[in-house]
């Protein structure tokens, strides 16, 4: 070691050194400042925390408070809250909760499945106060626990206030169901910084309008100051910060119309939306099949939830803002109005339609053997030609097809008020790049283009886009986000928020156009694919049949229906408005494996638009009444 | 009688070969006080405190094992130990479990793991490698790349998001960088820098640690969410007294006004049943542990050992300055342990295998004074 590093290295030690020097006066400073604050706390302040810590032999506890009703537009009730005793342990607070469960079996009647629900309550929960091993109990129930209350360390008797949905199936897929609150849930409210105010509150929405309108339903949780003995029971209570219900939220449904569509389905699979094409609000909501919502209250049993979660036909999943069909020919007015826009047809301009269309080598067959012969757009329309939209597409090409249709929402969330909408898919060259990863398969072949035309291909959208492209259709152009909800009330204040119409935009179409692709719906339903079943309806109205092809049909085979295995059938589709001024709705109907357009959805439609224009309820059919309020299954 | 002797004074003493007698009464003190506290707290759950006895022992043999092995094998674990806690902090980033809304962990065949707790060694550890290899001149750049070093893993806990955790790598790198020679005027234009940067940063917080920091400065505001933590935990401290109301007598434990009181909290449930006494006993017992380490850290042979040594010494400082702030409510609420005395056996182990590397320290320190 030469001298001068010898030095550098003195040097360094030195400045290390006296840098722990520093250090330690900096930990000496720092512990004096904690030992000044104990100083501070525990002898200046020491009286004052002696006695709120006597006081602490008072509790705060939270009031949770009642959640907001659901009614329909006519004020309807839809949800509604009734209260229960439920028996509940506080697991910090026995010995053994095995052993205290077997000692209340004896006493009340304790089933396997409420064991099972119990333990599934302890591993699903962390540090929860009190969980219950009963609901619902009766009145003797109560009687006989309170009788032998003193033989039971930390099991309470509880009343809560549970959901109940009178109409049971009903709407469901608009109003969702609730459930316990899971770490999921509890981690969003902490991140929301809003865990406290869900302090004492066991559920919260899961889907529905429970659960995106959690917040307006759910209110103020209140506290009370209550005195406790030394092994934490409540003796009295000293004050008391009442907790403030949560707002009443009001749907636009209206209730008879959504029983008289859900009942036109019958035992049939599939969805229909109803908007009132003025103000986006929906009018009917229906996702079939349904669940009954009453289920999920007290925690759903783990039998109904296998069943409703492994039944094929997935009644949990909500069709009308998450299923996702090829519109088949309920597509061509828009490509009609797209091929005016864009000067490629004239209202005036005719085909010849053979029955087929040549591209590339491959022969597209209209859905009529042999066609329909000369042919108009009016006509195109009316008789649902598709040889007429084979050569349309071609003529537009995908990018003007994908351009134009952005207006009308396809492909694109609607914004409804709701979780889980699915964005649907409108088919373009920069979507199939993104879809796909393998290059050859990125690529857009101009073949694709002509099913595009007839609503096939890939395109994919959702029943609710329909009906909001149908009514931004019928309502000359102005798009409005469709919402489920009319108003919100404070019940404490009684100040009503009205949910005001959201236009979303205009869609830049000449009148004239517009006016033309109106009428040929119209005509649809006059002397079209629909006639028969708007037959006699003594009001205007326009519409448009699609049959959405499930399986490829080779080039020179016939369809035949009959020998389709049913889930393989093509989905029946229908888009309406009425009347055909001034109209007062849109919808969209799609039956699953319904077949023809006109045959399955088509009629729906008809029943639906008799009850909403003529009040006409079909036969059989009385004004709703709830289910009887005393039913009460579960198990 | 002599041979039969003869093995086991021979095994005593290859047991204690290596031990810093001072640094274990003190840990083991520390310990014994853990103990007792959380007897109170977990009188509902007697099984807690065999399971932590249980974790003493592990820790305890681990700290042994460490304590064995020289620094200079230490400094070749320093980059692997290092390399291996990114990886897994990238994988809890990409794939780690969900917990009360933050990503902290990480699955491992049947049982779960923090990375992030791993890092409060590997880090100082890898820095004082890094500077002990550049120990000829350092330049400035060498202290970027330092910060680099040091800002990449903190930034992933950040993520998580665990605030807690953070701050203590941060600190015990930032000891490090300070150690190894970091210049006052550096030093100054960072916490300009870092005092300047505090509006930018509160953006950045998730809404539940803003809410932390502001029910700190007002808890009433919030007496059934954030702040009731605060308020109660400064209750259990102020109602202790002089002399507490003594061992298993505290009523806002055992009425179970106090949440966490086993882990970060358990400093209520001391003070209020030991009280001023007892806390002045804790203050002197961290005291001493944190000037031996830094005694140590100053005898220490090479630049690697006393980097490391000093970064230790001073992690165990901040650790009690943290917690016993936070429980006295003048810090924030965060989420950091009370070195030796909180319920959990993942800071047990880190905070005694800390020890052991002090003990390596000290045992392979310089005998010749320059």
């Amino acid at each position: 070691m030469g001298a001068a590093e010898l030095r550098n290295y003195e040097r360094e030690v030195y400045q290390f050194q006296l840098r722990i020097g520093i250090a330690g006066v900096a930990v000496v400073i720092a512990f004096l400042m904690l030992a000044a604050r104990f100083v501070y706390l525990q002898v200046v302040q020491h009286d004052i925390y002696r006695a709120k810590a006597e006081d602490n032999r008072i509790s705060i506890v939270p009031v949770p408070p009642n959640r907001g009703l659901i009614v329909d537009r006519n004020g309807l009730v839809l949800a509604r809250n009734y209260s229960g005793y439920t028996l509940e342990i506080f697991p910090r607070r026995t010995r053994s909760v095995e052993g205290t469960i077997d000692e209340l079996a004896e006493l009340i009647e304790i089933t396997p499945r409420d064991r099972r629900l119990f333990r599934k309550l302890v591993a699903e929960t962390r540090n929860a106060e009190s969980l219950p091993i009963r609901t619902r109990l009766s009145d003797e129930e109560v009687a006989k626990f309170a009788a032998n209350r003193y033989r039971f360390e930390g099991v309470e008797i509880k009343g809560r206030l549970f959901r109940q949905y009178p109409y049971g199936e009903v709407a469901s897929h608009a109003l969702g169901y609730m459930g316990r609150i899971d770490q999921a849930d509890q981690a969003r409210l902490e991140e929301d910084g809003i865990d406290a105010n869900y302090r004492g509150t066991d559920y919260i929405g899961k889907a529905g309008v429970e659960a995106s309108y959690q917040h307006e339903l759910h209110g103020t949780t209140g506290f009370e100051h209550v005195e406790i003995d030394a092994a934490g029971r409540g003796i009295r209570t000293l004050s008391r910060t009442p907790s403030q219900p949560g707002n009443n939220v009001a749907l636009t449904l209206d209730m008879t119309l959504q029983r008289v569509a859900e009942n036109a389905f019958g035992e049939r699979r599939g969805a229909l939306v109803a908007i009132e094409p003025e103000s986006g609000g929906v009018l009917a909501f229906v996702s079939k099949p349904g669940f009954d919502p009453n289920l999920f209250v007290d925690g759903i049993d783990p039998q109904n939830w296998a069943e409703l979660n492994n039944s094929i036909d997935k009644p949990l999943n909500n069709r009308a803002i998450a299923g996702m069909y090829p519109p088949g020919s309920t597509f061509k007015p828009f490509m009609a109005l797209a091929a005016l826009e864009l000067g490629k047809r004239t209202p005036r301009s005719t085909i010849h339609d053979p029955g087929y269309f040549d591209f590339g080598g491959r022969r597209f067959r209209d859905s009529r053997p042999g066609g329909n012969g000369v042919v108009d757009l009016y006509k195109s329309i009316v008789m649902s030609s598709d040889t007429y939209y084979y050569q349309v597409a071609n003529d537009l090409g995908i990018d003007a097809i994908a351009g134009f249709m952005k207006h009308f929402g396809f492909g694109e969330r609607t914004g409804i008020d709701l979780q889980g909408e699915a964005s649907g898919v409108l088919p373009s060259p920069e979507w199939k790049m993104k879809r796909f990863k393998r290059p050859e398969q990125q690529k857009w072949y101009a073949g694709e283009t002509i099913s595009i035309g007839i609503g096939q291909g890939y395109n994919a959208y959702t029943p609710i886009q329909l009906a909001q492209a149908m009514a931004t259709l019928a309502d000359g152009g102005a798009m409005y986000r469709p919402h489920l909800i009319a108003y919100v009330d404070d019940p404490r204040t009684g100040e009503r928020r009205p949910v005001e119409p959201e236009l979303v935009h205009r869609v830049p179409v000449r009148r004239d156009h517009l006016e033309f692709v109106k009428r040929a719906l119209a005509g649809v339903n006059k002397e079209g694919t629909a006639a028969r079943s708007f037959a006699n309806a003594p009001y205007t109205s326009g519409g448009k049949t699609g049959t959405a092809q499930l399986i490829g049909i080779k080039q020179n085979e016939k369809y035949e229906e009959s020998k389709v295995a049913e889930r393989l059938r093509d989905h029946s589709l229908f888009i309406a408005f009425a009347p055909l001024e001034n109209p007062k709705i849109a919808l969209s109907v799609v039956v699953e494996n319904g077949g023809f357009g006109a045959r399955a959805a088509a009629p729906i439609a008809r029943t639906v638009l008799d009850y909403y224009l003529l009040g006409k309820l079909p036969q059989g059919m009385q004004q709703p009444t709830p289910e009887d309020e005393t039913d009460e299954e579960g198990d | 009688m002599e041979l039969a002797r003869l093995p086991l004074r021979r095994l005593a003493s290859r047991l204690t070969e290596g031990i810093d007698s001072t640094l274990l009464v003190l840990i083991v003190s520390l310990s014994m006080l853990g103990l007792a506290a959380l007897f109170s707290a977990s009188y509902e759950n007697p099984a807690r405190v065999v399971n932590q006895f249980v974790s003493l022992g592990v820790a305890l043999v681990a700290m042994w094992i460490v304590a064995q092995v020289p620094p200079q094998t230490l400094m070749r674990f320093a980059l692997p130990a290092y390399v291996i806690g990114l990886v897994l902090l990238l994988a809890v980033a990409l794939a780690g479990d969900v917990v009360n809304g933050a990503r902290r962990w990480l699955h491992i065949g049947v049982t779960r793991f923090q990375p992030s707790e791993m890092m409060k060694l590997a880090v100082p550890m890898m820095l004082a490698w890094y500077f002990h290899r550049r120990e000829s001149g350092l330049r400035l750049s060498d202290f970027a790349v330092g910060a680099l070093i040091l800002i990449v893993p903190v930034a992933f806990i950040v993520r998580q998001p665990d605030l807690g955790t953070a701050a203590l790598v941060a600190a015990a790198g930032f000891y490090v960088l300070f150690f190894a020679g970091l210049s006052w005027k550096v030093l100054g234009a960072v916490v300009g820098l870092l005092a300047a940067s505090v509006f930018p940063l509160w953006g950045m917080l998730h809404d539940y640690q803003r809410k932390r920091i502001l029910t700190l400065l007002d808890p009433t505001q919030d007496p059934l969410g954030a702040g009731y933590h605060i308020i109660q935990s400064t209750i259990a401290v102020g109602s202790g007294g002089i002399s507490g109301k003594g061992w298993l007598n505290g009523t806002q434990a055992h009425l179970e006004f106090i949440p966490e009181r086993h882990t970060d909290f358990i400093l209520a449930v001391y003070s209020e049943e030991f009280g001023l006494i007892g806390n002045g006993v804790l203050l002197v017992l961290y005291a001493l542990l944190v000037a031996r380490g830094l005694m140590i850290a100053a005898n220490a042979a090479t630049v690697f050992a006393r980097l490391l040594a000093v970064a230790i010494a001073l992690m165990f400082f901040t650790y009690a300055f943290v917690n016993m702030g936070m429980v006295s409510g003048i810090l924030p609420v965060v989420g950091v342990p009370l070195p030796f005395l909180s319920y959990g056996g993942t800071a047990l182990l880190t905070l005694f295998i800390g020890a052991g590397i002090l003990m390596s320290v000290q045992r392979h320190r310089k005998l010749v004074q320059t």
